[in-house]
Parts: structure tokens; sequence; C-alpha cells
């Protein structure tokens, strides 16, 4: 008895090791959770895969925690939308080759009866000023991501002082943030990507839009080889190469336009 | 959403469960069995550990698991991190103590009469703890259910270790965490149901194995 399960655990630890064998055939794209929960990836991961045969295993953080992975060597490609954290991401040596894949904008969410008077403001920052003025709830996602960032980055120009009476962080990613604001009725900051994928199942509405600050860019960013020997380098360089490509951009272009009605992401050039 | 994705995610579902839960029982019951029959110095603090990881929360289990696996981690060159290996490596954290624990109760809880017995005919080692196992089956039963459960309704740890990647690591409970944080509630309760109905036929057969009649 002892000695078959002794068997039987070391055969499956022998499986263990050897069904991990096959790495250099997969890459870790530590990404943001709009590109996964829009289901862009999801079209045009497959497409990369039968080109390339190149696995893509998909991690779905905020764009702060894909760069701490990215940091770490723990990914080996990037796709993010934090230009500022990137830009600092990028000096401290920890990528390679930044290109601009695609971009859209965030817009400001809130009850349709828009008790703040958000709708009336000139700009973002003045919106986000009535949002406090009038202490109606705000989510915030509080989680680092490119969202959180782009939201902390808004709050200077509205001069005011962010109070927890009102200010509340979810610490979750963009979908589970709008159900909460919908459900609470509050305002929140989304990507447009997002919002429109959830445009059904919530009734809160965009309340601003359109301020030159809320542009949302992504960009793709191979880890810095030199730093971690584990990344793998080519597979992280490929999978760059396709996304920035030309047929690559017409598939993020079209994409969205039988659900929505119009695209959700816009190729850009580098 | 019934469709190849939901046969892949359940799949993927009953490899990991089965085989964390396949590993977890030959370890814990070894563990179980030895430790219940034999006296060695530090014994009492061995079973508090085993005691108090039966309540092991998931989350740090796959914290821990993470860090070991990670690439830059002590373990990273087997590059098991985000596989559905790592989640097993998790569940088998999280079941084997379940299992121990049970089984060192059920084997304790065993007459201590009928281990003289068995000793004063000859059984030795390995011959008294098959005797003993079969005499407390029904109690090993019920911890092999108790470490099923506990692994095939878990979330944290196969989230933060398997990654929740689409046709790869994604099992039912963390389909379950995706779909309800897109808002697809409906997708969400089918998945649930699905996860519901797979783990009562599981223990539907286990029950039948253990209410057998005696002598079958």
């Amino acid at each position: 008895m002892k000695v078959k399960v002794f068997r039987l655990v070391f055969l499956l630890l022998i499986l263990l090791v050897t069904s991990s064998v096959a790495v250099d055939k997969t890459i870790i794209l530590a990404t943001t959770t709009s590109t996964v929960d829009s289901g862009l990836l999801d079209i045009l991961l497959p497409v990369f895969e039968e080109q390339t045969g190149i696995k893509v295993k998909t991690i779905g953080v905020g764009s702060g925690l894909a760069m701490e992975m990215g940091r770490r060597g723990e990914a080996d490609i990037l796709l993010v939308h934090s230009p500022k954290d990137e830009e600092k991401f990028m000096g401290e040596g920890n990528g390679i080759n930044r290109r601009a894949v695609m971009h859209n904008d965030f817009v400001l969410l809130g009850p349709a009866d828009d008790p703040a008077g958000a709708k009336r403001a000139k700009s973002i920052g003045g919106a986000f000023k009535s949002i406090a003025a009038a202490g109606t709830v705000f989510v915030s996602r509080g989680d680092k991501s490119g969202t959180h960032a782009k939201e902390l980055s808004i709050w200077p120009y509205a001069g005011s002082i962010i109070s927890n009476q009102w200010y509340l962080e979810s610490g979750q990613g963009m979908g589970a943030t709008l159900l909460i604001a919908d459900q609470k009725k509050a305002y929140t900051l989304a990507d447009r990507a997002t919002y429109l994928s959830f445009r059904d199942k919530i009734k809160l509405v965009i309340v601003y839009e359109g301020d030159k600050k809320l542009l949302n860019p992504y960009h793709v960013i191979e880890v810095n080889p030199d730093k971690h020997k584990g990344v793998n380098a080519a597979g992280a360089k490929a999978f760059a190469d396709f996304i920035t490509s030309d047929t690559t951009k017409k598939l993020i272009a079209g994409f969205g336009k039988e659900k929505f009605g119009s695209s959700i992401f816009f190729p850009d050039d580098d | 959403m019934i469709d190849l994705n939901l046969l892949i995610v359940i799949r993927t579902t009953l490899q990991v469960t089965g085989s964390a839960l396949l590993i977890s029982v030959g370890l814990g019951l070894l563990a179980g069995v030895y430790i219940a029959l034999n006296d060695f110095p530090g014994r009492k603090v061995v079973v508090s550990i085993i005691n108090t990881a039966m309540g092991l929360p998931p989350v740090v289990v796959g914290l821990l698991v993470l860090l070991f696996l990670w690439r830059g981690g002590p373990l990273g060159f087997l590059r098991l991190i985000y596989t559905t290996q790592a989640m097993i490596i998790a569940q088998v954290f999280l079941a084997t103590p379940i299992i121990a624990g049970l089984t060192l109760a059920a084997i304790q809880q065993i007459p201590q009469k009928m281990k003289w017995q068995a000793r004063a005919l000859g059984a030795r080692g390995g011959q008294l703890a098959w005797l003993l196992m079969r005499e407390a089956r029904y109690s090993l039963l019920a911890a092999v259910m108790a470490g099923f459960g506990g692994i095939i309704s878990e979330v944290g740890a196969v989230m933060m270790v398997g990654g929740n990647i689409k046709g790869d690591t994604r099992v039912l409970t963390t389909a379950i965490v995706l779909e309800s944080q897109k808002g697809n509630f409906e997708a969400a309760i089918v998945l649930g149901l699905v996860l519901l109905s797979l783990s009562f036929s599981i223990n539907l057969g286990l029950t039948f194995i253990q209410q057998r009649k005696p002598g079958t």
C-alpha cells in the first residue's frame, strides 16, 4: 500500500516537471483588465498563436501590477495604458521598444439625473470639482491601474480635497467597479471600451467626455531581457511586432463594430 | 455559454482537482496513519500544525506558492507559474492537511483494544495500517470528501497561481468570478450550477462507496 502511494506520488511529480519543458513557445503577457474584459484579446490572440505557434499566457491585472511583473521579470511583454508610469518604467531600464498600439478615451459616468451637475462642467477637472462640492459618491478603482492613475492625475485640476465621506476605493477591476458604482448610483471614471461592454448591464450614463486629458493610449513594451535571464525576448518581440502590424491594426479597428456599432479601440501609428 | 469553452473549463477543473485530490489522499492518509500509530518527540506540535493547516487561508497558500514558483522565486526554474501544475500544487497544500487531520482523528478513534488485538495476531507496519484503515473507512472517505470539497470550491489560490488563462488554467470557480465581474450573471449562475452538480455527483459516488453494505 505504502509503496504504491509512493510510486504514484513520484510518478505525478515526474509528470509535473516534464510537462513544463516546452517553455520557449510560451510568453506571459501582463496587461490591463480592459483588453481582457472587452474581449479584444480573444480576437487577436488566436491569430497570433496560429501565425507563430507561440502560446500566450494572458494575465489581466491593472497596469501598475503589470509593470511590477515586468520589473521583476515575471512577464515577457506588457500591454498597458499608464503613460507616466510607463515612462518611469522605461527610464529605469526595465523595458525596451515601447511602441504605441492604440487608443480610446476615458469617460466620466454617473447617474442619469446627475445630482452633482457634472454635465454642466467645462472641463473634466470642473466635473470632478462639482462631484466633490456636492459630496456625491465617487467610486475609484484604487488599484494602481491605468484608469486609477488617470483619475488621480485629474483630481489636482479639481482643486478639491478628497474625503472618505464620499470617495470609495473598490480595489477591483474596471468591470467590477462599474457594477459597484452602478449599484451605489455613484460617479466613476471608466475606459470607453469597458463602459461599452457594460452599457446594457448598468444604468449609469456618460456625464462628461471629450476633454483632451481623457485620452487613453495603450503601449506595448518588451521586458528588458538583459535584466532578467528568464525572459522570452524572441517571443516578446514577435508579439510586439504582431500587435503593431498593419493587419492587426485592421482587426483592432474592426473590433466592436458589430456589437457596439463603432470601434472601441483606435490603432495608432508609432 | 454551453459550448466548447465550458467543456474545456469543466475538463480543466476535473483534471486539476482530480490530480490534487489523488496526491493529497496519498500524502494525507500516509501522514495521518503514521502520526496516529507512532509516538515521536514533538508529536503534539505536529498535530497542532496539521490542525491549524486544516484551516489555511487559500489566498495565503496561493501567495506563497506564487512567490516560490515565480521566475525570480526559488523554484522559478521549474517554469510552473501560471500552469495547471501550479494550481495542483496549491490545492495539494490545501487538501492534504484536511485529509491528514481527519485521518489522524479517525484512526485514533479506533478502540485501543483492537490495535492490541491486531498486533497480537502479528499485524505489523503496513499490514496494521491497512487493517485499521479498513476499520475506519467510513471516516476516511469522509476525510476524502472534505478534502475534495475544500479544493473544488476554492478560488483565491488557483486564481493567483493559475492566472485564470482562457482555455488553459481557467476552472469553474475562476470562470464564475470572471463572468460576475463582467456582469454576465446568467453565465455565472449557469457555471455555478455546473460546479454544484459536478460536486454533487462526485460526492454521490463517494457516498455510494462509503455506504456499501459491510462484507462486500
